[in-house]
């Protein structure tokens, strides 16, 4: 299995390569249209502003192959921005579409705590998820973010949230659909397992 | 359920390999940075920081081969620096493995660098390092190493970074940095409890007090320390459970 890695010169795919790397996994830079439409395992690796992620996307022609892909139940993974990409739209950049595979929209965290919300935090889970079999329920994973799916943790395709502030969707679910709000490439043991885990249900 | 505070090893750099100095000056040999980098990770570090204390032009190609092997290495976050001009270098940097830059003296001459960084990476990349020194009035930002007085205020500074796009301010205290006596309290807990992002307290720790007080007294989010990890003064596991013990919320080492 190939994984292919959605590159749209965002400053973190290399640490998520050498993670998938790690777990016997290789994986591919793709920025192509042929290329998304040709996949059989995508990640979705953001950081940034997600103005430059949909922009990007957009430019690049990548949105169709990438709904068609995710359609046609290619698994798919979504980091940090990654996952915040799949709402319908962010109040980073309100004027842009987000994928829309997910109701809801993205939002500030509250500024009456420190942000980005920057380290390592638990989250509480909601209920059973593949992604998190045989990791601790008290473990912590790295987090670097002020957007989050905010109040959107008690919906159908959120398995476990966090607080910073607010409650947010920190592990999603859904069908073909899997995303994470933390960086499991940067979340030691308890990351590694969760991309394992992705690994293994794409397999 | 709350963010734990976080426990940060830096590696300060030749380029190549790890010295210390005290008070900035001083260096000796510390060691291979991949090898402390490793012990590090394992030992329940929750990032890294790597600097390049020379930041001389021709070493750079070496730094940045340092980044890699020591990015190799992790699965916990790094942020890198010294030397970081403009743009380009900051790229260079995140393509070798950093997931954050960190940038003084060329902020200083150049604040708008910090809403580059931030437009380009985004502001949980940006770290911006102030070197704080006591003066009569309140703190100084020093630069050059922290040879130099820059005629600045530390607070004023760092607010002024935070609003230029900085996700996170490295403060280190001058008075303290080599002197193992503690934390800066007073100058660290005047910056954090001004500014809207996270800070990491640096300079002066050697005992598990000196944490635990940086992060009650202090209010810092993160504390750094180089030797006393190097030296095996202080183990990080260790470290951490003294913390635990004393409540203050840490990620422990498995």
């Amino acid at each position: 299995m190939i994984v292919t890695l959605l590159d749209y010169g965002a400053g973190n795919a290399t640490s998520v390569e050498r993670a998938l790397k790690r777990l016997g996994a290789d994986s591919i830079r793709a920025g192509a249209p042929e290329q998304i439409a040709d996949a059989q395992v995508i990640v979705l690796p953001g950081v940034g502003h997600f103005a430059t992620l949909i922009r990007t996307l957009d430019e690049r022609a990548l949105r169709p192959p990438l709904l068609d892909a995710i359609a046609r139940g290619v698994p798919f993974l979504g980091i940090c921005l990654g996952l915040q990409a799949l709402y319908e739209s962010s109040e980073e950049a309100p004027s842009l579409s987000g994928l829309t595979l997910l109701a809801g929209k993205v939002r500030g965290l509250p500024s009456s705590v420190k942000l980005p919300h920057m380290g390592w935090n638990q989250v509480r889970i909601e209920r059973p998820s593949r992604l998190l079999e045989n990791v601790s329920a008290d473990a912590y994973f790295y987090f670097a973010h002020s957007y989050a799916a905010v109040d959107l943790d008690r919906s159908e395709a959120c398995v476990a949230a966090c607080t910073h502030g607010a409650n947010f969707a920190a592990v999603l679910e859904h069908k073909n659909v899997c995303a994470v709000q933390f960086h499991p490439e940067k979340s030691g043991a308890p990351g590694a397992q969760i991309l394992r885990n992705f690994l293994e249900l794409a397999a | 359920m709350t963010l734990a505070r976080r426990i940060i090893p830096c590696l300060d750099t030749d380029g190549a390999r790890v010295v210390k100095g005290v008070n900035f000056a001083g260096l000796r040999d510390a060691g291979d940075p991949a090898v402390l980098a490793a012990r590090y990770n394992a030992e329940g570090a929750d990032e890294l920081v790597v600097l390049d204390i020379a930041a001389s032009r021709d070493q750079r190609p070496t730094f940045l081969e340092t980044i890699r092997r020591v990015a190799a290495e992790l699965a916990i976050p790094l942020t890198a620096g010294g030397g970081i001009r403009s743009l380009e270098d900051a790229r260079a940097v995140v393509l070798a493995g950093a997931d954050k830059v960190t940038v003084n003296t060329a902020a200083v001459a150049r604040p708008v660098l910090i809403s580059e960084l931030s437009r380009e990476f985004g502001s949980q990349a940006v770290v911006v390092a102030i070197d704080g020194k006591r003066t009569a009035k309140g703190w100084d930002v020093m630069v050059r190493g922290g040879r130099e007085s820059a005629g600045l205020d530390a607070i004023a500074w760092a607010q002024q970074g935070v609003s230029l796009g900085a996700g996170e301010i490295l403060l280190t205290s001058v008075d303290r940095d080599g002197t193992q006596l503690g934390f800066d309290v007073p100058l660290t807990a005047a910056i954090s409890r001004e500014v809207s992002v996270p800070l990491i307290a640096s300079g002066g720790a050697k005992l598990p007090e000196h944490f635990a007080e940086i992060f009650s007294e202090g209010a810092a989010d993160a504390a750094l320390a180089a030797s006393i990890f190097h030296d095996n003064v202080q183990s990080i596991r260790e470290l951490k459970h003294f913390l635990a013990a004393n409540g203050i919320e840490v990620r422990l080492p498995c």
